[in-house]
């Protein structure tokens, strides 16, 4: 029974961007949730973020892509719902590249991207995507957007 | 099998179809902010409707997902009556959306102990969805009702126009008593309390009236409905009615 890379695939989709926040990858992302090999076949079990969220099928697409390009035939993805997706699944790490990206991380309290502020006015719950609400700086006066924590 | 599929598809029509109604807000919405607000609750509920459907289509066997949300006639769909109602103005797109998300939130809280590991996993996930949609639409009741002497009374009347809907939130048949006797389904009974007591709590901050509970519609568990859901489902199904074989 062969086992399969499955290292070398959580690899390779460490390479997938977010296709609406590039600077993070859909494993960082947290929807990745597990990959098997199970009768010579990769097994790869995907959570949506927002059930709607429209990022998912790109998504979706991407990895699809990203596999058959580096020659990986074998595959197939399964969609799962349980656990629900939570923003707790992102470390640390992918926190600081969204502030760098100039999108306030799913903390408890959003702060300002730009100037670290925490006097900061809601805008809107629902910003551009799903994933994020709208918010301005009360210092620096910048508009800004945060990953709602889920 | 034939119950069960019967039972997603009520909770599934009812998130397509007021999916469907408030994406007719995309681009006319009153602000950018309410327009992008409105349009992401349309999107999580088609999410919310995607997944029972597919999970519909499973237990059916034999039609797509697709299928089963276009290829359906009117008679066959087992929405709210209350989602297919129209936008009217913003208050009142408001106020339909407070009532639902209330009865959305406590519905899904129950499915989520469900046996049923799918119906359970989506309500879980949706749990989450329709929490953030209900504080949105009760800020705007009670920013409405609460507001100018003109958007008082203008919620105060949308809110007495709509109510003879919600009477169907809490209905039980044959269906549904065997679904809960299953541990699959919800008692819709049991609801009743709980919203009760978050829609007065609202109501009351709103300064609004809680309308009188007269005549309650009802028939859409056995697929009858008013006559606008015949009107959307013509421009919601018309495209792949019309190219059979056109792909995304």
């Amino acid at each position: 029974m062969q086992s399969g890379n499955i290292q070398k695939i959580w690899e390779l989709l460490d390479n997938v961007p977010d296709p609406e926040i590039p600077v993070i990858s859909v494993v960082e992302l947290g929807v990745i949730r597990d990959i098997q090999f199970i009768n010579n076949e990769y097994v790869i079990s995907v959570t949506p973020t927002y059930s709607g969220c429209p990022a998912v099928k790109t998504f979706q697409d991407d990895i699809h892509t990203e596999l058959i390009n580096n020659n990986i035939l074998n595959f197939k993805m399964i969609i799962v719902y349980k656990p629900a997706w939570t923003t707790d699944w992102m470390n640390d790490k992918t926190k600081a590249k969204l502030k760098k990206y100039g999108i306030s991380p799913p903390e408890k309290i959003a702060q300002c991207p730009q100037c670290n502020s925490k006097s900061i006015e809601l805008i809107s719950e629902f910003g551009a995507t799903a994933c994020k609400a709208l918010y301005k700086c009360s210092d620096c006066l910048e508009p800004f957007e945060h990953f709602k924590c889920i | 099998m034939q119950d069960l599929l019967k039972y997603t598809l009520r909770i599934a029509d009812t998130s397509l179809i007021l999916g469907q109604r408030l994406s007719e807000w995309c681009s006319k919405g009153p602000t950018l902010e309410e327009d992008i607000a409105l349009s992401n609750i349309s999107l999580d509920l088609f999410g919310q409707a995607n997944g029972l459907l597919e999970y519909a289509s499973k237990i059916d066997g034999s039609r797509t997902a697709d299928d089963l949300a276009f290829k359906r006639n009117e008679r066959e769909f087992y929405n709210l009556q209350i989602c297919e109602q129209e936008n009217g103005h913003f208050g009142d797109t408001m106020v339909r959306q407070f009532l639902c998300d209330t009865y959305f939130m406590l519905f899904y809280q129950e499915l989520s102990k469900s046996e049923d590991e799918t119906l359970a996993a989506i309500a879980n996930k949706s749990i989450k969805e329709v929490s953030y949609h209900l504080r949105h639409s009760k800020n705007w009741l009670i920013r409405l009702g609460d507001g100018t002497d003109k958007s008082k009374e203008k919620v105060q009347k949308s809110i007495e126009n709509i109510w003879k809907f919600t009477g169907e939130f809490f209905e039980m048949d044959d269906l549904d008593n065997l679904m809960y006797a299953n541990k699959i389904g919800v008692n819709n009974i049991k609801l009743k309390d709980e919203w009760d007591i978050i829609v007065n709590q609202v109501l009351l901050e709103a300064k609004i009236n809680r309308p009188k509970d007269s005549y309650m519609m009802t028939g859409s568990k056995k697929g009858l409905h008013t006559e606008l859901l015949g009107k959307m489902l013509a421009e919601m199904q018309y495209l792949p009615r019309a190219y059979p074989d056109a792909k995304w």
